[in-house]
């Protein structure tokens, strides 16, 4: 009976993460689009619901009310298959990302349950997200090769070759991190910056490879190669229509915010801010033990996802300043610049981490 | 040869290194981009919000009446030979005992015709006119039409309403600023 009722909190916590994931990629849709006009000095969508706020809604029914087209030279199921794959990685690394603290439960005096706020807490944590995205480029591979269409082919081929270019510079960056944190666990990673106490104090040459990686592995300007509409069209879903179309752009917002989580998470403290520690002991002292503990957590779990949402802003804020690299610039970049960068980073801070670190201790001592 | 002295010397030198990393010059155009974030915005809620277009925009058409409501148009075809879209047609007849209330003239149209998707709105049945009797409006337009029937504009369409007579307010930029019309001319908006 005890059990159950923890195991309807857990269940309640991933429906909500998976709820609010696919809200948060819905209004970005519509973020997008009002950050694109503002910053173009327009108004942007405000006919659809007051402030336009309807127009997520408009949108999918009339993606879901087009022609859903497949070219008969296509290959059916594999056509098929792209988009599914490329929604189901994207919303598969959710998973791991710890969206606040934990909640506390008493079902019995005495016995307190502690559930994480997180799907499934796994101790390598950053190796599950990185196998998923790296799975995530299938998606547009297989589209892109079985629409049989030249430029969906090279839409596709530039996303593997991207893909797998800032993936190393992307892992190699992370590595800096797991030098410091010693864990794989992503909710480890964010506990040891408890307060204040950011990695991107420590690692902001690392925070910069990875945000770049970020944007070239979400496919998002200025790495938009294997969309651009300006060469190919539309790139890998050129041949796509109707909500198979809706999925690809849809899939792309939910990584975009999945990302901007793992920025947060990572470099950003996740679900801490400074002070909390103090907001805490006013809120254990005022609400008592258990729903103290709760209240802080929720406050936590505002802050991740105002963190979040401000890198998700600042996708589209660069998006809309940026032009669109070259392919070679865009090769030049991974290869000669950001994994040679990202290599004297380990070595930076395994120097630091070597001696720095106990003069530091011994200098504090 | 040098033809204009507008020629620039073009400089070949290698970036900076600063140049080279990008993130300054990124970060300056964030500033740019994030800058037009907080400006005013240059929109026009068009339906509900219209833009004064100028004292003599040409808009549609009006029949215009003299101040005691009798028509001015003569029917002399003036307007039909000047249009160089061959929109106007006409049928003029004489005025008979007891209209003089109605028509200004001994003459007046009793059918005048525009072909609304023939209309160039060019205005030259307006300079044409020697009775001042047709118009374009500054502040109307011709409204969509969905149906064949609403295409031709007969006189219960064109002939002016007394009760909201057409009054052009300036002829020229210069009086149309004397008078201040220039600006957005706001109306509340009625539905989302």
């Amino acid at each position: 009976m005890t059990i159950d009722v923890a195991l309807i909190i857990k269940a309640i916590i991933i429906l909500l993460i998976f709820g609010i994931t696919l809200l948060i990629a819905m209004y970005s849709t519509y973020g997008e689009r009002k950050v694109a006009a503002f910053m173009q000095d327009r108004i942007g969508p405000n006919r659809a619901g007051p402030f336009g706020l309807l127009q997520p809604l408009a949108d999918a029914v009339k993606m879901f009310f087009k022609e859903d087209f497949i070219p008969s030279q296509a290959s059916k199921w594999l056509f098929i298959l792209g988009p599914c794959l490329s929604m189901l990685t994207a919303l598969m690394t959710s998973a791991v990302i710890p969206f606040g603290d934990s909640v506390k439960y008493e079902s019995a005096p005495g016995k307190v349950w502690d559930i994480p706020v997180q799907a499934i807490d796994v101790n390598i944590g950053i190796l599950y997200v990185f196998g998923v995205v790296s799975l995530g480029v299938y998606g547009i591979m297989v589209g892109g090769w079985a629409s049989n269409n030249k430029f969906s082919l090279l839409g596709a081929i530039r996303a593997a070759s991207q893909n797998i270019s800032y993936e190393i510079s992307m892992g190699l960056a992370i590595i800096a991190i797991l030098m410091m944190t010693g864990s794989l666990s992503i909710r480890h990673i964010v506990e040891q910056q408890h307060g204040g106490n950011w990695n991107i104090f420590y690692q902001p040459l690392g925070f910069v490879i990875f945000i770049t990686c970020a944007f070239a592995e979400c496919n998002r300007t200025p790495f938009d190669l294997p969309e651009c509409e300006t060469e190919l069209i539309g790139g890998y879903h050129t041949e796509y229509s109707s909500m198979k179309l809706g999925f690809y752009l849809f899939a792309e917002y939910i990584n975009m915010f999945v990302s901007s989580a793992m920025i947060s998470s990572l470099y950003f403290g996740g679900y801490n801010y400074p002070g909390m520690d103090w907001v805490q002991a006013q809120l254990t002292g005022s609400l008592g033990e258990i729903a103290g503990h709760n209240v802080g957590t929720l406050i936590g779990t505002l802050v991740f996802f105002a963190k979040s949402l401000f890198f998700v802003f600042f996708y589209m804020w660069v998006r809309w300043t940026l032009p669109r690299f070259r392919y070679d610039q865009l090769m030049n970049l991974g290869w000669k610049a950001l994994i040679p960068l990202a290599m004297i980073n380990i070595i930076l801070t395994g120097g630091a981490i070597l001696f720095l670190k106990p003069l530091i201790v011994s200098f504090l001592k | 040869m040098q033809l204009t002295n507008r020629s620039k010397q073009v400089s070949n030198k290698q970036m900076t290194f600063a140049e080279r990393i990008y993130l300054p010059a990124i970060a300056t155009g964030l500033g740019i981009t994030i800058k037009h974030f907080f400006q005013k915005k240059v929109t026009i809620q068009y339906p509900e919000v219209k833009q004064f277009l100028g004292p003599v925009f040409r808009g549609r058409h009006v029949l215009k009446r003299d101040e005691q409501g009798r028509e001015r148009c003569t029917a002399c075809g003036l307007c039909a030979v000047a249009c160089p879209a061959e929109a106007i047609s006409m049928v003029a007849a004489e005025r008979e005992k007891g209209e003089e209330k109605l028509y200004r003239e001994e003459k007046y149209a009793a059918v005048y015709e525009i072909n609304m998707l023939r209309c160039i709105f060019c205005g030259l049945c307006e300079e044409a006119c020697p009775k001042q009797a047709i118009y374009l409006r500054h502040d109307e337009f011709v409204p969509v039409f969905t149906e064949r029937d609403q295409v031709v504009w007969g006189k219960d369409l064109l002939a002016e309403n007394m009760n909201n007579r057409y009054l052009r307010k300036a002829w020229t930029k210069e009086e149309a600023h004397e008078q201040d019309l220039k600006g957005v001319e706001a109306e509340p908006r009625t539905q989302l």
